[in-house]
């Protein structure tokens, strides 16, 4: 055994001096020698010598390989297959979703007065502000969820539906002195109307080719935002836009506003909380209708489709109806979104519906686990949230932020929450889970 | 007479596909009789999936008329309706040689999925179902017992909660089939559904298969390459052999066809030899 691990020992330090010596080659020329403008010299080209860096790279590489050989690559028992019991495996944590659920709406509906007994209303503004925020990309990772997740339809354009959402609120707000209540339904309409628009071409697109005429369309509507400048305003995008009413009264100072009707004592935070609750309701629902839906034969023709395009057309499911109906709703609640965005901010512009906004809902989708309803609480919470939460650590937030992906990615590749529930059991008891590997993804 | 010629469900008239210069079918005439289980068979290549294909309205034929007649006396011209219809409206059924099922959905799921249409009208297209209305939960436990029975019939019922794609190859065949049935057909088009079977299950297959034809009077076409299941449940067999109809009849007829043995195994060498002698090779 000893004379094993003399033998360990001595391969693996020949190794590692290998690597420190091709290290040491490389960077002794791209790390130790810098050419630069001498300013003493009178601008004259000189080389100055870095020999500690390199001496530190080279110890870099000469250390971690000698320690990767040592624990994991030439031993037999590698330190990775112990750390291995340490990650949390996907089991309890689907187990979590049940809890989960009761526990975050309860969490969900209580937090505004947790946050105003914590920190008062002046300082929990800002938290309520973030709150409204990660709901609000929940809402839309749930709207998109029906398009991707359920039916498989690879949208990346999904931030035009919510710039129709906005952008139809505001201008019905700014030409027609519409109120929010009557333009709300109006915009998710719009929003469905334009969802069927854009089904049309893509019916016939799979995969690859689905996303990239997505992705076309959403610039295309944020493009003709920016340059229809008599209509939209353009670049300098639409401001004054109504904020809501508590089914008709404002909140405003002064007799007739919400605090006076209700003999409360005048505070904007009054605002705040009313946006919260009403963008957790509208999230809600949009949960609400779309697990309702999955267990109608709407929900399952959407999954069918995903599964097998081909199969559910020779069952007499029409495909092109099918398509449009996910469309449709998923575009419904990101103008839905879009009109709650456009009261929220007052002021909206082309620049709040980059593709960018797109990439985010999908990320919060596809890491949250598709079809996941939970997933996407989850995704939304870390990812909005944390990447808030964490504005002090400036720039290495996006790095941490892409590593975490790419480890969720690694860890598990199918999202968070994999497990697809079966919509209907034959026992009548809550069914097993559907392991995530022998879903089907979309693939158009 | 019999009952192709009397009595057709599905007749094929000058039936021509084809693929650019390539002619998969020529000029194929047949009949499919009601109640009766038809096989279609012939050599690789011969253009038996094509012909599927033309009937299902995956493929539009270059040339021809395909007809199903329904019990009800309507007529449909199957080469003029879209796929999703002529499973919807003609009641044509399929299964396919590389099994379809919705693998990540449970048995009981796959044979819903089977009855989309009349539950999506029961749904009242889905705003009845969101509010959940009597009318909907009663149909939609109507189609739960269709499910059961179909299960109970394929001897799947053990399994109804679990994902399709965890059965094993045999009973995937098997759930095909109870999904085309799911779905009401008049006509049921079984693409090689004895393929990778052992004895044991082809011989249980063949009694599923005369128990559909006699208790649900659903005729069945077929196309097979195991010709113990073709041989013994038949009642008529259409041979194809590079796109063209070679031999036509009942089963008997078929196997001692000159043509049909020559296409199956060659022909012998004196054969050949005359013909060569002919042509002066």
């Amino acid at each position: 055994m000893s004379a094993k691990s003399e033998n360990l020992f001595m391969v693996s330090l020949k190794d590692a001096a290998a690597g420190g010596a091709i290290a040491l080659a490389l960077f002794g020329v791209l790390i130790g020698m810098k050419a630069e403008v001498a300013s003493g010299l009178g601008g004259q080209l000189g080389i100055e010598y870095r020999w500690a860096a390199v001496a530190i790279a080279v110890a870099i590489v000469f250390g971690g390989r000698l320690l990767l050989n040592l624990f994991v690559w030439k031993t037999d028992k590698p330190v990775t297959a112990t750390a291995k019991g340490f990650l949390p495996s996907a089991k309890p944590l689907a187990k979590l979703g049940k809890y989960a659920m009761p526990v975050f709406l309860v969490l969900a509906v209580v937090l505004p007065f947790l946050l105003m007994s914590a920190y008062g209303s002046r300082g929990s503004r800002q938290y309520l502000d973030l709150a409204i925020l990660v709901t609000t990309y929940v809402m839309l990772g749930w709207g998109l969820n029906i398009v991707v997740g359920l039916a498989g339809l690879l949208d990346l354009g999904y931030v035009a539906f919510y710039a129709v959402g906005a952008y139809s609120y505001a201008l019905l707000a700014q030409y027609f002195g519409f109120s929010f209540w009557l333009c709300l339904p109006l915009a998710g309409i719009l929003a469905a109307f334009w969802g069927i628009i854009l089904g049309f071409p893509v019916l016939r697109l799979r995969g690859d080719y689905l996303a990239i005429v997505t992705l076309a369309f959403g610039e295309i509507i944020r493009v003709v935002l920016l340059n229809w400048y008599d209509f939209t305003g353009g670049p300098d995008g639409i401001s004054g836009i109504p904020r809501p009413s508590f089914f008709g009264i404002e909140f405003e100072r002064g007799p007739g506003g919400f605090a006076d009707t209700f003999g409360l004592e005048y505070n904007s935070i009054h605002r705040i909380i009313f946006l919260y609750y009403l963008i957790l309701i509208m999230a809600l629902a949009t949960n609400f209708v779309t697990m309702r839906l999955r267990k109608l034969p709407v929900g399952r023709a959407w999954e069918a489709l995903r599964e097998d395009e081909i199969a559910c057309r020779s069952l007499g499911i029409n495909t092109t109806h099918t398509k449009l109906t996910a469309f449709a709703l998923g575009a419904m609640f990101g103008g839905f979104a879009g009109s709650f965005f456009a009261t929220r901010q007052g002021f909206i512009s082309p620049e709040s519906f980059t593709f960018i906004e797109s990439a985010v809902i999908l990320a919060i989708v596809v890491l949250g686990g598709l079809g996941s309803q939970i997933g996407v609480v989850i995704a939304a919470v870390v990812m909005i949230g944390g990447f808030e939460f964490f504005r002090g650590l400036e720039e290495y937030r996006m790095l941490v932020f892409g590593l975490l992906m790419v480890v969720i990615m690694v860890w598990k590749p199918r999202g968070l929450i994999s497990t697809r529930m079966p919509s209907i059991t034959l026992s009548g008891k809550k069914a097993k889970g559907i392991s995530a590997d022998l879903v089907q993804e979309g693939h158009g | 007479m019999s009952a192709w010629e009397t009595n057709p469900v599905l007749t094929i008239e000058h039936l021509t596909m084809r693929f650019g210069g390539l002619v998969a079918i020529d000029d194929l005439s047949f009949n499919v009789g009601r109640g009766d289980i038809t096989a279609l068979i012939g050599p690789n290549g011969a253009g038996k999936t094509t012909v599927f294909n033309c009937v299902t309205g995956f493929y539009k034929p270059t040339e021809g008329r395909v007809v199903m007649n329904r019990t009800n006396g309507e007529h449909y011209l199957l080469e003029r309706m879209a796929d999703f219809q002529i499973s919807a409206k003609a009641k044509v059924a399929r299964t396919f040689q590389n099994i379809r099922l919705f693998g990540g959905m449970t048995l009981l799921e796959n044979l819903m999925v089977a009855q989309h249409n009349p539950l999506m009208l029961a749904s009242g297209y889905s705003l009845a179902g969101i509010f959940g209305l009597s009318t909907f939960r009663k149909a939609e436990r109507q189609a739960v017992e269709k499910a059961r029975y179909w299960l109970e019939k394929t001897a799947l019922i053990d399994r109804a909660d679990a994902p399709a794609a965890d059965l094993p190859y045999g009973d995937q065949r098997r759930l095909e089939i109870a999904r085309a049935m799911c779905s009401g057909p008049e006509l049921l088009c079984l693409d090689e559904p004895a393929a990778g079977l052992n004895p044991k299950e082809s011989g249980e297959l063949n009694t599923l298969l005369q128990y559909i034809r006699k208790e649900h009077g659903t005729s069945i076409l077929l196309i097979e390459h195991d010709m113990s299941v073709v041989m013994e449940i038949s009642d008529h067999v259409v041979v194809l052999d590079y796109g063209e109809k070679i031999s036509d009849g009942t089963a008997a007829e078929v196997k001692d066809d000159p043509k049909v043995i020559a296409a199956y195994l060659g022909v012998p060498d004196e054969e050949v030899d005359a013909v060569e002698e002919e042509v002066g090779i």
